[in-house]
């Protein structure tokens, strides 16, 4: 899929989007984005970074105080919330407290005047979806949290809508549950070929259910990419340091040539790394570098490699993987893992080692 | 305990595992266990007594003594005590007053009653049943005195001038078989001691009154020869004596004695209310409560003319409905906005809601009056604006309407702050939720949030019913004629006829119905959804 | 147990000997109606006597209107605070007939007149009830709007019947008591035989068929003050009150208001001692007392308020208003002029018929 997305089959779209509440900050900032149909799409970020308010614009419950919003091509700004059939599931479900399950799936129903067989159709078959067929006569306060939010999605799906907008559903379920859920909520909308904008602000509940994730910062989309390109190619140190586990090292650029450059880092040692975003020769920049791709057996990397000095300050064992804390250039956070292999060693602390990476590895970001 | 067991090395007795479980210092452990939570209770117990001894005397004595003092009755046969007992076997139905023995019993019961000052509160009493017993009780306490009983004293002191010495009577009163031979005496005694103790007075120095010679003339006159004969107490010649030349004595009639005071006392009608509210306790008040009338031959309906309860009851049941209603239609709208509003301002607001409070009711209730009536304000704009003749303005006040209006404002803060309570608890995203599902404005109103307030409409109804059906200042002064409650009459019974049985009954009935809508709500919307915030 | 009859009696008579010596309480207090009529009692009557025995305390009480109520609730609570309670004659007799009233000879409890007649005599049949001391003698009568009545002012209390002449709302006393009287009146019943007819089922209906004639036209009235304040309003023509109020309409507040005394109905107002009062309290309610209704101090109360006073002997005295400077005399409603056509009220009938009555009445208003 491609990044930008192609304008023609774009199903959902912010054109210039700007949102303000209080008319002196800008939550929302020239907001550009476009979810093709039967996509799965991720808003993540911090919270407070305005993805519930760019959702609410979505659904009708806010209004863009500037830009346009288009579903299917057509401009909904005008249109009422109710009128624009979207799907929606709230944290906290937000399911009737004084209506059954069963009737909490009729409701949509009802108020699209369908009568009352086909109804009853579409709720079973709904239960029937979400595994939760013996449960319409309860009501929602005799359910778990779990279930609550099957039925959630169950109701948000009832009525067929073609895009299906989710506020961090499953913050309020435990680890695994949630993971669980995950799973569910991708297969259901893979499956029914629905398009979905889901709001978190879990990372990893992020990379492993979308087709594509918006990082967003303060308002704006910090980076646009399917989740393996957004983990190994980071545009930025935001994205870098907040999707996965990142090693940091401050340094200035020395010299850029032919896809690389060597940095200087602060405590005088050299390495290469390559140049996403970095200002110029002579700039500062932050270099960023996976914790497994950092290799301790130089054998591995080319010859010509830069190294580093580095002190072994903890080793951990988790069983998969070990976990080893380095100091390197004054970073005493310097994490690596390394695979449980057999013939894998295991640091000890206060050994001094030399480590080193791919150049294709290291990213230059901004500082 | 299983392992408590096995670890020690010889087990005791209680600790087999069939036997009692022992606490650490051998009691059982039932009862050591019992003592520690009866000491627990009655800790708890000490500390909301304050409030327990409270809540009883301010709170369920006031409505204990209402409902006992709905049906008691014990003035008439206190005041009466005689009479009611000689009444029992008269039948109200023969058409014919009582006998002599009666009027007999009920003059010693008027000495000792117009003594004690208790002959009018029971004229009063009764006249709640009766028209003109109240003066017929009054005029006769001031003419018992100067009956012409007199005549017996005179008659008998000429005989034997000793009965004229309080110390013949002492004397002859002081023996079980003297008081066997004259009982009639003997219980007017009675009822002379305690004139003279009332008096502070010396019995030994009292000369005895005549309603006593009256009782000895009757007794004697009625005493067979054998019994006289059998007589051996103190004064035994001297009772012998008088006994013997009681014939020659002119007797009085004591019911002429009476007809002369009144006429009534003639009227079976007066006899009959007496002999039909002589019992201790009475359905009477009752029966007035809801229209109808305990006549001495049996209950009636009251004539058409003075039913009054029952309309009053349901007047009073609308009105108060209406008035609830009307609280709902403007106190929700309010509270909807009060809990939609960021708490700094919904604060303010809610301040402006408990004004009301701040103001006196008087002044409150006047100023609807200055707003309502036909010269008032709002006639005046309207007269102004030409929707209303000069000559035809609206009444607007001194009616039900006037009534609804100004309750509903004194009423409404509490409608308001029960509903408030309720809805600041809706979170807004289940309107939402229904709109994304597809829902109009409305329909998300009416099907999602609404039935989530009716707890605060349950809790705000039940405040505003129940506060407005026992208000009675505002309709005194607003109501006119067609806008007071039966509190009004509760009240007028309380302050102006103290009837208090009958207010005990009016307030026991409305009590009654309290509890009664109560049990519907309950039973139609049931009670624990109601959310007094 | 003999010694401690003994010491009883010993006790007794101490008791007793402190009573005989006249001990008096230094405070006392006094029950009244608030108000204007309130302020004429105070300065007639208590503060003269408070100047005569400083340190005495008076404390005022404005429970008048409930004031046979909460007597009859504190005596059966068996702690009466009060120790002069100023009532109307009908309350009087009702409270001396439920016993929590004290009787009195009056030649015993009150003064002389100032030329020597004996208290008996100079209050004649004003002692309606063995525990009334009679204070002032005030009428209920009606006033009418002098700027509604066109050229022909009502003359004659029957004008309250003529809708045709008088159109407009008037003000009657939301009871039976007056208005029966007034209504048979004006049905023809000459004055003598009122109460007979009155007494009769037919003289009932004959009355209720009067009243029927005007009822869309009646405001009732169930405190002093709304008649005055509705004829200032404009709110009604005409309407029945206490003839001190009107005074206050007319003189004080000018108001375009006159008096219309014929068949004013006269009412007495005086005080009761409450029954079972501690001696030495009784001590010195007896003293105020007996200052209080002497001829000079009936004679100042009508300086501030237009009531008669009680005392044969005090009306020479009477005097100018003490603040309006006018002639008072005019004003009392025992002045020949004003009292051409009178009607005395009949405590004794009413005692009787008034629950009747008030029943009778309460479901005609009702209907
Ligand atoms: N209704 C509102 N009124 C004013 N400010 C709001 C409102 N909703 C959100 N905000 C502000 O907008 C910013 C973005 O909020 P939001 O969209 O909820 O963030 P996120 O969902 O990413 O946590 C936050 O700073 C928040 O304080
Ligand atoms: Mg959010």
């Amino acid at each position: 899929m491609n990044a930008t997305g192609p304008a023609a089959s774009a199903f959902v779209e912010f054109e210039r989007v700007q949102k303000s509440y209080d008319g002196e900050t800008l939550v929302v900032k020239d907001l550009n984005l476009s979810v093709a149909k039967g996509e799965f799409l991720t808003m993540l970020g911090p919270s407070g970074s305005g993805k519930t308010t760019c959702l609410m614009m979505l659904a009708g419950f806010e209004t863009a105080t500037h830009g346009e919003i288009r579903l299917g091509g057509k401009e909904i700004n005008n249109i009422p919330p109710h009128k624009r059939g979207i799907g929606m599931v709230f944290q906290n479900y937000a399911l009737f407290p004084h209506m059954t399950v069963a009737e909490n799936l009729s409701f949509p129903l009802e108020v699209r005047k369908i009568d009352k067989a086909t109804r009853e159709e579409k709720v079973k078959r709904a239960l029937d979806m979400v595994q939760m067929g013996a449960f319409g006569g309860r009501r929602p306060a005799q359910l778990s949290g779990g279930q609550q939010q099957r039925i959630a999605l169950a109701r948000a799906l009832v009525f067929e809508p073609e895009l299906v907008l989710m506020d961090e559903p499953l913050g309020a379920l435990d680890k695994q549950l949630r993971e669980h859920m995950q799973f569910e909520i991708t297969n259901l909308a893979h499956n029914l070929g629905i398009t979905t904008v889901y709001v978190t602000h879990d990372q990893t509940e992020a990379l492993t259910m979308s087709d594509r994730v918006a990082v967003f910062d303060d308002g704006v989309i910090q980076q646009l990419a399917p989740p393996d390109e957004l983990y190994e190619q980071p545009q930025n140190s935001f994205v870098a340091q907040f999707i996965g586990e990142n090693n940091t090292l401050h340094g200035s650029v020395e010299k850029i040539s032919g896809g690389r450059c060597t940095v200087r880092l602060d405590d005088g040692q050299v390495i290469d790394a390559m140049p996403v975003k970095v200002a110029g020769e002579g700039e500062r920049t932050l270099i960023s570098i996976r914790p497994e791709r950092v290799e301790v057996n130089s054998d591995s990397l080319g010859p010509d490699a830069h190294t580093l000095d580095a002190e072994v300050l903890e080793f951990i064992y988790m069983g998969d993987v070990f976990r080893t804390r380095l100091r390197v250039a004054g970073n005493d956070n310097f994490v690596i893992k390394t695979r449980n292999r057999a013939d894998q060693t295991r640091l000890a602390p206060g050994e001094k080692v030399k480590i080193g990476w791919l150049p294709e590895d290291c990213r230059a970001l901004d500082a | 305990m299983a392992e408590a067991t096995a670890d020690t090395a010889t087990p005791t007795p209680g600790s087999v595992a069939t036997g009692p479980m022992l606490a650490a210092d051998g009691v059982p452990l039932k009862r050591s266990l019992a003592r520690a939570l009866r000491r627990e209770k009655l800790r708890a117990l000490a500390l909301i007594a304050p409030l327990l001894i409270f809540i009883l005397v301010s709170f369920i004595a006031p409505i204990v003594d209402m409902l006992f003092r709905s049906v008691e009755n014990e003035i008439v046969s206190e005041t009466l005590p005689r009479t009611v007992v000689a009444l029992k076997d008269w039948d109200y139905e023969s058409g014919e007053g009582p006998g002599e023995d009666v009027y007999a019993a009920l003059y010693v019961d008027l000495v000792e009653a117009e003594e004690m000052k208790t002959h009018t509160r029971l004229g009063s009493r009764l006249n709640y049943e009766m028209t003109g017993i109240s003066s017929l009780f009054r005029k006769t306490g001031r003419g018992i005195g100067r009956m012409d009983t007199d005549a017996y004293t005179k008659a008998i002191t000429t005989l034997d001038a000793a009965w004229n010495e309080p110390a013949t009577w002492i004397a002859v009163m002081d023996d079980d078989s003297a008081r066997a031979l004259l009982p009639e005496t003997a219980s007017a005694w009675s009822s002379w001691t305690r004139i003279v103790a009332a008096n502070n007075d010396d019995i030994a120095k009292e000369e005895p009154g005549d309603f006593l010679f009256t009782t000895l003339y009757r007794d004697l006159s009625a005493a067979t020869p054998d019994a006289l004969a059998g007589y051996e107490g103190p004064e035994a010649a001297r009772v012998r004596e008088a006994a013997a030349r009681i014939g020659s004595i002119e007797p009085v009639s004591l019911r002429e004695q009476f007809l002369d005071i009144d006429k009534d006392w003639s009227d079976v009608q007066v006899w009959g209310t007496i002999q039909a509210f002589s019992p201790k306790y009475t359905p009477g008040y009752f029966l007035s409560a809801v229209d109808l009338q305990e006549t001495p031959s049996g209950i009636e309906q009251q004539p058409d003319d003075q039913k009054i309860y029952r309309l009053l009851f349901k007047r009073t049941m609308f009105m108060s409905l209406a008035i609830m209603f009307s609280c709902i239609l403007l106190g929700y709208p309010v509270a909807f906005l009060l809990s939609s509003l960021p708490l700094r301002t919904s604060n303010v607001l809610l301040i402006l809601v408990l004004l009301p409070f701040w103001t006196s009711l008087l002044v409150r209730t006047s100023a609807w009056k200055v707003l309502l009536q036909q010269q008032g304000v709002i006639n005046d704009v309207l007269v102004w604006m030409g929707v209303v003749a000069d000559n035809d303005r609206l009444v607007m006040i001194n009616n039900q309407f006037g009534t609804i209006v100004a309750m509903t404002h004194i009423l409404l803060p509490f409608m308001i702050l029960p509903l408030y309570s309720v809805m600041k608890t809706i979170p807004p995203t289940y309107l939402r939720a229904a709109k994304s599902l597809g829902a109009t404005n409305w329909t998300a109103f009416w099907r999602v949030y609404f039935p989530q307030s009716v707890p605060g409409i349950g809790a705000g109804c039940i405040l505003v019913f129940i506060l407005s059906i026992g208000y009675y200042i505002t309709p005194e002064l607003v109501g006119g004629t067609t806008g007071t409650f039966i509190s009004n009459r509760i009240a007028y019974h309380i302050s102006s006829s103290l009837n208090w049985g009958l207010a005990a009954a009016l307030g026991t009935i409305l009590l009654v119905l309290v509890l009664a809508l109560y049990w519907v709500y309950d039973r139609i919307v049931g009670i624990d959804n109601v959310n007094l915030g | 147990m003999k010694t401690k009859t003994i010491l009883m009696t010993a006790t007794a008579v101490v008791l007793a000997g402190a009573a005989s010596a006249e001990e008096m309480a230094d405070s006392m207090t006094l029950v009244s109606w608030g108000g204007a009529y309130q302020a004429s009692q105070v300065n007639a009557y208590s503060e003269p006597y408070k100047a005569l025995n400083p340190g005495l305390e008076v404390i005022w009480d404005e429970s008048s209107n409930e004031a046979v109520a909460k007597l009859r609730a504190m005596n059966e609570a068996g702690n009466v605070t009060w120790d002069l309670v100023d009532v109307v004659a009908s309350d009087a007799i009702r409270l001396c007939d439920e016993g929590l009233a004290m009787e009195f000879d009056p030649d015993e409890l009150l003064a002389e007149g100032d030329d020597g007649t004996p208290a008996s005599e100079d209050f004649g049949d004003l002692i309606v009830s063995d525990c009334f001391i009679p204070q002032i003698v005030y009428s209920t009568t009606f006033g009418y709007r002098t700027d509604m009545v066109g050229d022909t002012p009502p003359t004659d209390v029957c004008a309250v019947f003529d809708t045709e002449t008088y159109p407009g709302k008037r003000s009657l006393e939301k009871r039976p008591i007056n208005n029966m009287e007034w209504a048979l009146i004006c049905d023809g019943v000459s004055d003598e035989e009122v109460y007979d007819v009155l007494e009769t089922e037919e003289g009932q209906a004959r009355a209720f068929a009067k009243l029927d004639t005007i009822k869309d036209d009646v405001i009732w009235w169930s405190a002093g003050a709304d008649t005055p304040q509705l004829l200032a309003d404009g709110e009604v023509v005409m309407g029945s009150t206490y003839n001190g109020r009107l005074f206050s309409v007319i003189e004080e507040q000018k108001q375009p208001v006159a008096m219309l005394w014929d068949a004013q109905v006269f009412d007495l107002d005086g005080w009761i001692i409450p029954a079972g009062l501690p001696a030495d309290r009784l001590a010195r309610v007896k003293d105020f007392v007996k200052f209080a209704t002497d001829t000079q101090r009936l004679a100042d109360q009508a300086k501030y308020i237009s009531y008669g006073p009680a005392r044969q002997s005090s009306a020479p005295l009477v005097g100018k208003h003490a603040e309006l400077g006018i002639e008072m005399a005019p004003h009392m409603p025992t002045d020949p002029n004003n009292a051409k056509h009178t009607f005395l009220y009949n405590y004794e009938w009413w005692a009787d018929y008034r629950d009747d009555l008030d029943a009778k009445f309460q479901a005609w208003l009702a209907q």
